[in-house]
């Protein structure tokens, strides 16, 4: 795996992606989802809302990172959480 | 409808599991791996966080390539959609013609991408070439080797040349999906050719259009060897599209960090705006068709 050049952050990080994708797969099984409406303009799945909050999460961090200069990235981090539970419950 | 499962379906997607995690997410893994250090060799290299993206996002000339990125994609889908829409309307439903305009329609599609880029960097040349010839001779002072504008006509008349027909073809095979009974009724209705288009084949043409729109969005957003071998990016960076920057980068001056950094985020906006079209599209004709 040497070649793949692992660091302990990108290994944590694609650990919890891994992580959150094999729950999502128990939940389907114990809870099948059904598509439904909440804060998001489109009708959307357990999956979907996952998928939309963690690719909104790469941006909030992308704007974080050109928008700010001194403040740490665990803000937009904090800011991420935030919003993939928000999306996930009452999206 | 009631859907029907099958419990033993995901034994079926196993193979393509297999095949996706070894060709796509273990290089995309490597190259989150690289975008937080700065590479020097295999055994020599130093983590550095999210430096490399706090300098690509700052980087000017970058923000102009994805400038000129967008507005290259968009012009292609603004152009090479409703023209091949176009097209496929007027193309033979039936009959020996059929197949002639098939295989016409084909043959651009056929032809590499660089080897287009060649054709194209001799069929326009202000001196020799037919198209740079026949512009000059009209009056118009034409020469995209010198001139931006021009060489922006010339490379987006040149993805025209060799992507419409796919979207042509998509069309057509969505038009000729539409049962005969949907234009029967239209002629009982007295639907006009307008009401026929915008109330039947528009909708019924909305999988192919959102397919075509996709494909034609995300391989223009990686366009590469037709403005390299056309124009070498140029004049100046005119014609210095995203692709570009990022193999100069990679390749040319061997900067593995920030490549990885500029394909991460890359990726992410074609993932993004790729999405938006396809939920834009799909929630567009409901209830339509």
């Amino acid at each position: 795996m040497g070649w793949m050049a692992w660091t302990l952050p990108t290994a944590i990080f694609c650990s919890a992606v891994f992580a959150m994708l094999a729950l999502m797969a128990v939940l389907e099984k114990v809870y099948p989802t059904v598509l439904r409406k909440g804060l998001l303009p489109i009708e959307t799945t357990r999956g979907d809302r996952l998928f939309i909050g963690l690719l909104t999460s790469g941006f909030i961090h992308l704007f974080w990172l050109a928008a700010t200069e001194e403040l740490s990235l665990v803000w937009a981090s904090a800011i991420s959480a935030l919003w993939l539970a928000t999306l996930l419950r009452w999206g | 409808m009631e859907k029907t499962y099958y419990p033993k379906a995901w034994l079926m997607v196993l193979p393509v599991v297999a095949i996706v995690s070894f060709s796509a997410i273990v290089p995309l893994m490597t190259v989150i791996n690289y975008s937080v250090q700065d590479i020097f060799g295999p055994e020599n290299r130093y983590f550095v966080g999210m430096e490399w993206f706090r300098e690509i996002l700052g980087d000017p000339e970058i923000r102009g390539a994805f400038q000129r990125q967008f507005l290259f994609s968009f012009a292609v889908l603004a152009i090479e959609i409703p023209l091949g829409i176009a097209i496929a309307l007027c193309m033979p439903r039936k009959g020996p013609w059929v197949s002639v305009v098939l295989i016409l329609l084909a043959l651009p599609l056929l032809v590499p991408w660089n080897v287009v880029g060649t054709i194209w960097q001799m069929f326009a040349r202000p001196d020799i070439g037919l198209l740079g010839i026949g512009i000059n001779g009209l009056g118009i002072d034409y020469n995209f080797t010198g001139n931006s504008i021009d060489a922006w006509v010339t490379v987006l008349a040149m993805d025209v040349w060799h992507w419409t027909s796919l979207a042509v073809l998509l069309c057509y095979a969505g038009l000729q999906a539409i049962p005969d009974a949907y234009y029967q009724a239209a002629r009982i209705d007295g639907a006009s050719r307008w009401a026929v288009f915008r109330y039947i084949e528009l909708p019924k043409m909305r999988g192919v259009l959102m397919i075509a729109i996709l494909l034609r969005f995300m391989d223009s957003f990686k366009i590469f060897a037709e403005p390299f071998v056309l124009t070498g990016g140029g004049p100046g960076d005119s014609t210095t599209f995203l692709s570009q920057y990022l193999t100069t980068m990679a390749v040319g001056q061997f900067d593995l960090g920030p490549a990885a950094a500029f394909s991460i985020i890359y990726f992410l906006v074609i993932l993004l705006v790729s999405y938006v079209f396809y939920q834009v599209i799909n929630n567009l004709g409901k209830g339509v068709s």
